[in-house]
């Protein structure tokens, strides 16, 4: 059957992209040909309205061994060893069906991962929902949390830290974005490049079914009423089977079989196919009637656009076929030799002894769409001016409750106790820090990662907001004494259609490269996700960061529980008493303009580095980032974290005492040091111009602010740890 | 002391165990699920995670691998037979040990430390130890141990139960209780006490960075019993 531009729009192509295949392919493209289109070039495949901008982000480095384009990112953390680690969203299908979404959503990443020939060492997660009045709110968010733990914990990693917020810009669109790190030997790392004639093309893993058929392109469109039929669309996990597949694939790799490998993600076979070709500038040839099928008389057409999970395409050397047959077999696996690569650099796929598709490669991939889409800039928003009027009424301690009892900031130990956080037994920092720490197994080194967003302060000035991300992924990495060393982001925004939209995502993509730049923490990997949005309401522009630091002596390690009574706290970086979008403006003071926070990106280099000297000479005791909530915000964090009460001295600045423990201003870490200590502590500081204030001592039981204003460690915690809990069990 | 731990698909705490074993002194042996012969043990290991996707009931169909016919024949020969987490759910299912295992209470997974109290030292598992609460690592779905009153009165009569959940004083209340199993009861042995099957994970807490040290002094105090 051909194709017409009906059917092509059908697809999710549009009029002038139909005329398009058709001119470059020089005929009318028939029905198999025409998804195999709509695949490739839909906004999630392509980056068609993305690419432009993305190739401005710093992606090099001295510890980058692989940036993007592959299935993946990977630094180098010395003796030989490498992380593989990538980000990636699945918030649409996670809206249509949220535990097959987000579970399927973290299958693919790992395998994203295991493909380069790593094996999976830590997950991540970072998890937007609507508002909490919402009706769909605790439905979605309980699916997303058992969906993330069924796959990831039957795969035996372990989810090490995430992110969860609320906010009604999620209502009609939530967000699923998963990351995995792995771990590999350097000179065993595998790509998706193809390479030499004739050599046969391996399906391996679970079979094909009709699930998820168009997965890809849903992706890539907003939601409307009609939101239930797309259920089709989202694919089914099975992590037992990938559990299978990891392990099969893991035994292959350690012989020298394997000239190309790479997993079945969105789209399939065709991108897995098409893309293998691309790369190694090589055509492959296809008998569809090979490919292992879960259904009967399942169409060319649904073959290739199945996104059946826990799937893989190898290119063997020749001959070493029946050695890996006999791995997968022993796995339990389907394996079968489905084609070849030829030098025709054509697709051509055959079914029932009939040439059904036979298009080149290069008008798939290098001729694909790229749009420079209109995009309008949003100016730095007016700094909203407080009086005293405005902080009349308030007492410190009921906006402390309101603020550790919000739902942005409350514990999320309902969420991460439901994920296995320490199968593997490397596990030394568990969520609930800043970041999630696993060692390298067997060695003295250990990894630490951290999953970042601000969707608030992105939407108030997306430039600084993007800026604000990388800083803020900087500073958990270096909180915990990890020297940062690269990035991943998962960019969700709304329709790139609209200028305002585009705008946003464009703004944000300069912030983060030039934080990332700026800091020396490159984009390795990601991934973006446009079309969050329903009809005309799209999400606050939501730019994930995914940041990898390493400990070159994981004994070094920090965690934020205060230690000791009688040490002293300082705060390192100036507090200038921002509240414009920060949680006491928008909650308590119920205003929402103004700027976010600036981000200086000197003092977030210097205080960081310096901090990182402290942590080096020992000095160190706890550290914390400062940022959802201010200083007392985080220091109640580490006083429940420690069950230690701190007697806190607000320094003599002209700010007030709301503007001083309230604000967000940036490159701002509290740390606990030793009395003695800290005379050397203080000179480190001054010799390299970090600003600090001290900001307490360690008592037992409660943390006070003055002589009136009193808070125990039981309070704190029944402040912070109840609220999900309870929102959960209604 | 040779010990083996058995590899079923699924199985996602072998390595665990096969570090903590050699750690503490155990020449360990991976065995595959589909093997047939059991090399010579001092201690057979059924570690933790997903047999088969726990797609079945959890631990049934890894119960008839293989290798098992020959884990039961070593069992009622009287060799020390461990299962920890899925492991135990493949003991239940094996009818090496009384009961079943179902679904936790809340019916959500749960990944935390508890504490729990040996409930009998005559046993080479728990005998010898100087403390009788200990801090121990749990991960599972399905822990909620569950059996007729007619087994649970054979079960007390033998003093089969090995340890109770409980809190930081041994208290054995119901809240202390993570996952609804009836009188609390965290791990059981059989009547013979050669075998164990127990819901926590005493292999990720053999490290001080770990979750704690429980482990640790869980697996010397065993390796001095067998010896």
């Amino acid at each position: 059957m051909l194709a017409n531009e009906k059917i092509a729009v059908e697809h999710g192509l549009k009029a002038d992209e139909y005329k398009k295949i058709c001119s470059l392919l020089k005929r009318t493209p028939n029905i198999t040909e025409l998804g195999i289109f709509s695949a490739m070039w839909n906004e999630h495949c392509s980056y068609k309205s993305s690419k432009l901008h993305l190739k401005k982000l710093p992606t090099s480095g001295e510890k980058v061994i692989q940036g993007p384009g592959e299935n993946a990112g990977i630094i180098d953390i010395e003796d030989g060893d490498a992380i593989v680690f990538k980000i990636e969203s699945h918030n649409h299908p996670s809206f249509i069906e949220p535990y097959q979404g987000a579970a399927t959503g973290v299958g693919g990443i790992m395998r994203d991962v295991f493909t380069m020939g790593a094996r999976p060492i830590a997950n991540l997660n970072s998890i937007h929902f609507g508002s909490p009045q919402n009706k769909k709110t605790k439905n979605l968010l309980r699916g997303v949390v058992h969906g993330i733990g069924g796959y990831g914990n039957c795969m035996g990693v372990p989810t090490i830290a995430g992110q969860t917020s609320f906010d009604s810009s999620y209502n009609g669109n939530i967000l699923v974005n998963a990351m995995t790190l792995g771990l590999v030997k350097k000179n065993k790392i595998f790509y998706s490049k193809a390479a030499g004639l004739d050599k046969p093309v391996i399906y391996v893993g679970s079979k094909t079914g009709r699930d998820g058929i168009h997965g890809a392109s849903m992706a890539s469109a907003s939601f409307d009423e009609k939101i239930e039929e797309k259920k089709p669309t989202v694919q089914v996990g099975d992590p037992f089977t990938e559990k299978l597949l990891l392990e099969a694939c893991l035994e292959l790799m350690a012989g020298d079989s394997i000239i190309a490998i790479q997993d079945m993600g969105a789209a399939g076979l065709t991108s897995s196919s098409i893309e293998m070709a691309s790369k190694g500038n090589l055509g492959i040839e296809i008998n569809l009637n090979q490919v292992p099928c879960r259904e009967t008389k399942m169409t060319p057409y649904e073959i290739m656009l199945s996104e059946s999970q826990e799937r893989m395409l190898i290119i063997l050397e020749n001959g070493k076929e029946e050695l890996a047959k006999k791995i997968f077999d022993k796995w339990n696996l389907d394996f079968a030799v489905i084609g070849k690569t030829t030098s025709s650099k054509n697709i051509e796929l055959f079914f029932d002894d009939k040439k059904v598709a036979n298009i080149p490669v290069n008008i798939l991939v290098e001729n694909s769409p790229m749009y420079d889409r209109k995009w309008k800039r949003t100016k730095l928003p007016k700094k909203n001016k407080f009086k005293k009027d405005n902080f009349k009424n308030l007492k410190i301690k009921d906006v402390l409750q309101k603020i550790l009892s919000n739902p942005n900031i409350c514990s999320k130990k309902w969420i991460w106790e439901q994920y296995d956080h320490t199968v593997m037994g490397d596990t030394i920092q568990k969520p609930g820090g800043d970041s999630g720490v696993v060692r390298v197994h067997g060695t003295n080194k250990a990894v630490a990662a951290s999953v970042d967003s601000s969707a608030v302060y992105c939407w108030a000035h997306p430039l600084t907001g993007g800026k604000q991300v990388v800083a803020e992924s900087w500073r958990n990495l270096i909180s915990v004494g990890a020297t940062p060393i690269a990035i991943t982001n998962c960019l969700n925004f709304g329709s790139p259609e609209k200028e305002e939209n585009m705008g946003e995502f464009v703004e944000c993509v300069q912030g983060i490269g030039e934080a990332s730049e700026y800091l020396n923490f490159p984009v390795v990997s990601g991934n973006v996700s446009f079309y969050n949005q329903t009809k005309d309401i799209g999400i606050k522009p939501t730019p994930a960061i995914g940041g990898v630091g390493l400990l070159k002596d994981y004994k070094k390690m920090i965690t934020m529980s205060f230690k000791e009574t009688n040490n002293i706290v300082l705060v390192i970086g100036k507090t200038s008493g921002h509240l414009d979008q920060s949680q006491f403006s928008r909650n308590i003071l119920d205003d929402k303009n103004g700027p976010p926070p600036e981000v200086n990106l000197f003092n977030e280099k210097n205080n960081g580095e310096t901090l990182l000297k402290l942590i080096d000479k020992d000095f160190i005791k706890s550290a914390h980032d400062v940022s959802l909530g201010g200083i007392i915000t985080s220091v109640s964090k580490m006083c429940i974290k420690g069950k230690i009460g701190i007697k806190l001295n607000k320094p003599g600045y002209l700010i007030n005492k709301f503007e001083y423990y309230f604000s967000e201003d940036q490159g701002r870490y509290i740390i606990e040091i030793s009395k003695n200590d800290l005379k050397n502590v203080i000179e480190i500081l001054n010799k390299n111009s970090v600003h600090y204030d001290e900001l307490g001592i360690l008592q037992k039981d409660y943390l006070s602010i003055d002589d009136k204003t009193k808070v125990s460690i039981d309070e704190l915690i029944s402040f912070n740890n109840n609220w999900l809990y309870n929102y959960m069990s209604k | 002391m040779k010990s083996s731990v058995i590899t079923f698909p699924g199985s996602n705490c072998d390595r665990d165990m096969d570090v903590a074993l050699n750690k503490f002194g155990f020449k360990n042996k991976m065995i595959w699920h589909n093997d047939i012969e059991l090399p010579k043990s001092d201690l057979v290991v059924l570690p933790g995670g997903f047999s088969y996707g726990d797609y079945l009931r959890c631990g049934s169909m890894a119960s008839k691998s293989k290798i098992m016919q020959s884990v039961i024949k070593f069992a009622n020969s009287g060799g020390l037979v461990m299962g920890i987490c899925n492991g135990f759910q493949i003991l239940v299912e094996a009818g090496l040990v009384p009961g079943v295992l179902l679904r936790n209470k809340y019916l959500e997974f749960i990944c935390k430390n508890v504490f729990v109290k040996i409930g009998n030292k005559e046993n080479p598992y728990f005998k010898n130890h100087e403390k009788n609460i200990f801090e121990f690592h749990i991960a599972h779905n399905e822990g909620n141990y569950f059996c007729t009153n007619e087994q649970l009165k054979e079960i007390e009569d033998n003093n089969q139960i090995a340890i109770y959940y409980c809190n930081e004083k041994g208290q054995t209340e119901e809240q202390f209780n993570p996952n609804g199993s009836i009188k609390n009861i965290a791990g059981i042995l059989n009547k013979k006490r050669n075998v164990l099957g127990m819901m926590p994970h005493p292999e990720r807490m053999i490290d001080q960075s770990l979750s704690g040290t429980d482990g640790s002094i869980f697996f010397k105090n065993l390796i001095n019993n067998i010896k």
